[in-house]
């Protein structure tokens, strides 16, 4: 899923200064799951948020409102009554770069702020511990590496690794930080695959170098969409 | 390594090497400013001591004057520059431009390096490059040389003419890994190698082995990477703090038997009897000293490891 964690609280209030009346729109899927933006992390920065601005004399109406999905308009189309009725000066959102993205798109004469920083798609590891795994890089090359990712793993994005940085199963850059290529390595030789990392891999193409677009095999765009 | 006598990059190292002569390659970190004088200092020790001198590429991810003017420097000073190009700092436009200008200017020995990782320099917030990775730089650097293309396919007009170099870390795990991986970079176009650091001979001469069991030392010139010790310090920081170093105790408690003032004569010693076995280790066909911050010692090191006068080929 997509992880993201909430922006250090100075910098929110420094992106709200001014602003007397604020929807802060959390997001029911990923990062809800990752407990950065969902129901509950909505109501506990909006406290948050009065609070202070009541300290600082400079009262802040913060309204909340969570929907399913902000990365769909489906979901997004529900907020349209409130915010016609609302007539807020700023909108808040706590989804993802997408979401933020998207609810900005939506409404593009209220200014609007991301409350999270979006840090990847993850892994969740336990409660409250999320790994990254994947870059969405365009180009998987997973079949090769026994299902482990170089891309996003190794800290130099390496092709033909494990260089000469590993240090007993750990990546040069730390010792908490285990070397994905090493891992690679035991995972193959346990399937007795070495050979697939033994051919040199030859220069990849970067495909995510300008914005990607996505449509699958048996659809096309709408035309007429309003963008 | 190909069978062939002649140089085809012009080369002194390559040179030598072909030869069939023991090579001893030194080492010069740019300085961190502009002052030439730095350089040509540290380029007086060297002169007539060694075959080519490496010449950092922003080495442990701190800014330095760049490989390429260094080298350049080196070349006024008489010296013959090896250039480091890591994988860290550039993509493939500027590396291929970097390798043209380079040839252009009469450098003639590449090393081509995935590099420390930025996070353990002085800009550890750098967005780290990466394009490619080393091995796939050292076969760019070959198509560029023996095909005219460049990595696109697109024709260029005057092939750099390079003897291209690689690193080879026996120590780092898994130590199987590194018999293999030496393979790929000889695959890839490595007509040289230089290794790490040694101090585990035992474990270097495991790896030779190997290498001469897959016929690896037959394909490529290997250099055996001697540092020797300055202090006891150096060598417990070595152990404990350099990924990929592999510094047993004997080393250490062989330091700390002798006198404080005898500690770095000491570690000089360890590193001569190191080239003294690796000229008759089959397998090694040179040495490559790297005593870093410590190029006034180089003429000393050379004397009394009996590796002058250098040879001068034609």
């Amino acid at each position: 899923m997509i992880v993201a964690k909430r922006k250090p609280f100075a910098e929110i209030k420094a992106m709200l200064k001014g602003y007397k009346k604020v929807l802060n729109v959390g997001c029911g899927t990923c990062v809800s799951v990752c407990l950065a933006g969902g129901e509950r992390e909505v109501a506990i920065l909006n406290t948050e948020i009065e609070m202070t601005r009541k300290l600082d004399d400079e009262p802040i109406e913060i309204q909340a409102h969570t929907i399913e999905r902000q990365c769909d308009r489906e979901y997004l189309a529900e907020l349209d009554a409130l915010i016609e009725e609302g007539k807020f000066d700023a909108l808040m959102s706590m989804a993802c770069g997408v979401g933020i993205q998207f609810l900005a798109e939506r409404y593009p004469l209220i200014p609007t702020f991301p409350a999270v920083d979006t840090t990847g798609l993850a892994v969740n590891q336990a409660v409250g511990w999320y790994e990254e795994r994947c870059r969405s890089c365009s180009q998987c090359v997973l079949g090769m590496t026994g299902g482990i990712c170089p891309v996003t793993m190794c800290a130099k994005g390496l092709y033909n690794g494990p260089c000469g940085g590993t240090n007993k199963g750990s990546c040069e850059i730390s010792s908490e930080q285990p070397c994905a290529w090493f891992k690679i390595y035991e995972r193959l030789k346990g399937q007795n695959r070495l050979d697939s990392i033994r051919k040199i891999n030859s220069v990849r193409g970067w495909d995510d170098q300008t914005p990607r677009n996505l449509v699958q095999p048996g659809y096309k765009k709408p035309e007429n969409m309003a963008r | 390594m190909s069978t062939e006598k002649i140089s085809r990059s012009g080369s002194n190292l390559e040179k030598i090497l072909k030869s069939g002569q023991f090579a001893f390659t030194g080492e010069l970190g740019p300085p961190r400013g502009s002052d030439v004088d730095e350089v040509r200092e540290k380029a007086k020790f060297l002169k007539g001591n060694v075959d080519s001198v490496n010449i950092t590429d922003n080495q442990t991810a701190m800014v330095r004057m760049s490989s390429w003017a260094a080298s350049i420097i080196a070349i006024q000073e008489g010296l013959e520059p090896n250039y480091q190009m890591v994988c860290r700092d550039r993509n493939r436009l500027a590396m291929q431009a970097d390798i043209l200008g380079a040839s252009a200017l009469g450098i003639r020995n590449m090393l081509c390096l995935s590099g420390d990782h930025q996070k353990f320099g002085d800009h550890p917030d750098a967005k780290g490059v990466f394009d490619i990775d080393s091995i796939q730089l050292i076969s760019m650097v070959k198509q560029m040389r023996d095909e005219s293309k460049f990595l696109s396919g697109g024709d260029l007009h005057g092939a750099p003419k390079m003897f291209i170099g690689a690193a080879s870390n026996p120590f780092a795990d898994p130590f199987e890994w590194r018999v293999h991986r030496l393979a790929k970079k000889i695959e890839a176009g490595a007509d040289f190698i230089q290794t790490q650091c040694i101090y585990n001979m035992e474990k270097f001469r495991e790896f030779i082995r190997l290498a001469n069991e897959e016929g690896l030392t037959e394909k490529v010139y290997i250099l055996a990477g001697v540092t020797p010790m300055k202090s006891v310090g150096m060598a417990k920081y070595m152990k404990n703090k350099v990924p990929g170093m592999d510094v047993p105790d004997d080393i250490i408690k062989r330091l700390q038997g002798v006198e404080k003032n005898q500690v770095a004569q000491e570690g000089i010693n360890i590193a001569c009897e190191q080239i003294e076995e690796f000229k008759a280790l089959k397998g090694v066909h040179g040495v490559h000293l790297m005593a870093i911050e410590w190029e006034h010692k180089v003429p000393e090191i050379a004397a009394q490891a009996k590796v002058l006068p250098r040879p001068k080929p034609e």
